[in-house]
C-alpha cells in the first residue's frame, strides 16, 4: 500500500531556470512537484509512476501575487492559503477566493498550489469554474521563452494539456473587469469541508438595458476537464432574462454537457443539478434586474 | 533507482535537527522514525484525515504529504512542542479539562490545528472553530467537545494574556 522513498528520486535546484534547464535537458523525464497534495497521495497508494520528480516548492519566482492596475497575475506555486489572504483576491475575483476557500482543509490550502490545480487537470478542479469565468490566461514557460494562451485552451483531454515536455506552468493571468458583472459560483459536494465536487458551476454576466450583453458560464465535474459551456452561454447571449429564456438555457445545457456516473456521483444527478445551479444564477440575474 | 541519502536540516520545535535520509521519505515519518517524535500520528496517509498534521514555517501542514526535502531550513512545531518545561499549553489543559480527548489518535492533530486557528485568530467564533478544524477527524467525540474545548482555551489564553500584562 504505502509507497516506497526508495523508488523516487527528489531534486530541488533552487531556482526556476535551474529548473527549466533540467527540464529542457531531458524533456519528459521529470515530474514537477509543489505542495504534494496530488502526487504524495499517489505516493501513498503507491500508484506514483514518475522515477524523477523536480521540487517547484520555496521558488519565489513562481510564488507571488502581482496587481496591476487592469490585471492581476499569480504565480504558479501561489498557494490556495496566498490567494485567501491576499486582499485585493477577495475584491477584484470573489470568485477565485471563494474557491480558495473550499479546496481541501486549511492543511491542504496551506500546500496545495494554483498552478498545481490546473496541471493535474483533474474534471473536478476547485479553481478551475471561476478561472474560466474570469477568462484567466495562462503563461508557460520554458528555456525558449513564454507564451499565454486562454486557459480555456489549455485542457484537450481527461488529465492532458497542451504543454510541451520541457514547458512549465508559469503564471495566472487574470483580467479586472468584473466590477460590474453579476458573478456567481456553488460547489456542490457530499459534505460543505473537504469534499471533491459532484458538480460545479460559475458564471459572469453582464446585463446593461435588460439584456445580457457578455456572459461566461463554465463547469467542473461535467466533461472530462474543466470546460466552459460555449453553447449555453450562446442560448443566453443578447437575450433578455424571462423565464422563456431560462428554459432555453437549461435544455442548452442539458444538450452541451456530458458526465459520467462515477464513485461521487451519477451522470443524471449532474445534469439535473447543473441545470438547477443555472437556473439560480439566472434567477439570480433576473431579480438584480427587477426593480423591487 | 536513487539511494542517495542527502542530509537535511531543519529545526523541530526550535532545536535544528539534521537527518540524512531519502529526499522524497514522508516528513511524517522522518519525525516518528528518525527523530522518535511519535505524538505526531498516522491516520490515512493521504490528507484527509489530519492526524499528522504539524506547523511548518507557520502554516498548518499534513506531515504525510510533505516529501522531507521540502522541509530543508523550515521552522517545523509538533504537539511536543506546545507544552513549555513541562507546563502544557492551555490548548492542551481545555482539552483535558472539557473531555476533548478520547482515543487520542486525532488529538494531536486536533491540537496542532486549534494552534493554528489560534495563532491567526486568538478570538475565533464557531463558525471559524468549524472551518479551522475542518481538516481533521475524530471518530469519538462527536465533535462538540473538541470545539468546546477551543472555545474554553481562547477564553483561557485571553485570561493568561490579561494576567501577564497585569503583573
Amino acid at each position: 500500500m504505502r509507497g516506497d522513498p526508495h523508488a523516487h528520486e527528489l531534486i530541488a535546484p533552487g531556482s526556476l531556470s535551474a529548473v527549466l534547464e533540467l527540464i529542457a535537458s531531458a524533456p519528459g523525464e521529470w515530474t514537477p512537484i509543489a505542495g504534494g497534495t496530488e502526487l504524495m497521495v499517489a505516493h501513498a497508494a503507491g500508484r506514483l509512476t514518475s522515477g524523477k520528480l523536480i521540487s517547484l516548492w520555496g521558488i519565489p519566482d513562481l510564488r507571488f501575487i502581482t496587481v496591476n492596475p487592469d490585471t492581476i497575475v499569480i504565480g504558479a506555486a501561489t498557494t490556495f492559503r496566498d490567494l485567501r489572504i491576499q486582499a485585493d483576491i477577495a475584491t477584484h475575483l470573489p470568485l477565485l477566493a471563494k474557491s480558495a476557500s473550499w479546496i481541501g482543509s486549511i492543511a491542504n490550502q496551506s500546500r496545495a498550489t494554483i498552478g498545481g490545480n490546473l496541471v493535474n487537470g483533474s474534471p473536478a478542479a476547485d479553481s478551475s469554474p471561476a478561472l474560466l469565468a474570469y477568462d484567466a490566461e495562462i503563461e508557460i514557460i520554458s528555456v525558449r521563452g513564454t507564451r499565454r494562451i486562454p486557459y480555456a485552451h489549455f485542457h484537450t483531454g481527461y488529465k492532458r494539456n497542451l504543454m510541451a515536455s520541457d514547458e512549465l506552468l508559469y503564471a495566472v493571468h487574470l483580467p479586472i473587469r468584473f466590477a460590474h458583472h453579476r458573478q456567481y459560483l456553488r460547489k456542490v459536494g457530499t459534505r460543505r469541508a473537504m469534499a471533491i465536487s459532484k458538480v460545479a458551476l460559475a458564471a459572469t454576466a453582464l446585463v446593461e438595458d435588460g439584456s445580457i450583453r457578455e456572459i461566461r458560464v463554465a463547469a467542473a465535474s461535467l466533461a472530462a476537464f474543466p470546460t466552459r459551456l460555449y453553447r449555453t452561454e450562446a442560448a443566453l447571449l443578447g437575450q433578455r432574462v424571462d423565464p422563456h429564456a431560462i428554459r432555453s438555457a437549461r435544455t442548452a445545457l442539458l444538450a452541451e454537457v456530458m458526465p459520467i456516473d462515477d464513485i461521487r456521483s451519477t451522470a443524471e444527478y449532474r445534469v439535473r443539478v447543473a441545470a438547477n445551479l443555472l437556473e439560480e444564477f439566472l434567477k439570480e440575474l433576473q431579480s438584480a434586474e427587477t426593480p423591487a | 533507482m536513487s539511494a542517495d541519502c542527502p542530509t537535511i536540516r531543519f529545526t523541530v520545535n526550535g532545536q535544528d535537527v539534521a537527518v540524512e535520509t531519502l529526499p522524497m521519505k514522508r516528513l511524517l515519518d522522518v519525525l516518528r522514525e528518525d527523530l522518535h517524535l511519535t505524538g505526531t500520528k498516522e491516520g490515512c496517509g493521504e490528507g484527509e484525515c489530519g492526524s499528522c498534521s504539524v506547523r511548518m514555517n507557520g502554516e498548518l501542514v499534513n506531515s504525510c504529504l510533505v516529501p522531507v526535502l521540502q522541509a530543508e531550513g523550515a521552522c517545523i512545531q509538533t504537539v511536543e512542542g506546545l507544552a513549555i518545561n513541562g507546563e502544557l499549553h492551555p490548548l492542551q489543559k481545555a482539552f483535558l479539562q472539557c473531555g476533548g480527548a478520547q482515543c487520542g489518535i486525532c488529538t494531536p492533530g486536533m491540537l496542532m490545528a486549534a494552534t493554528q486557528l489560534l495563532a491567526i485568530n486568538p478570538h475565533p467564533g464557531m463558525p471559524e472553530i468549524r472551518e479551522g478544524l475542518a481538516g481533521n477527524l475524530c471518530r469519538c467525540t462527536g465533535f462538540t467537545r473538541i470545539f468546546e474545548s477551543v472555545v474554553a482555551a481562547a477564553s483561557a489564553e485571553t485570561f493568561n494574556a490579561q494576567a501577564n500584562h497585569a503583573r
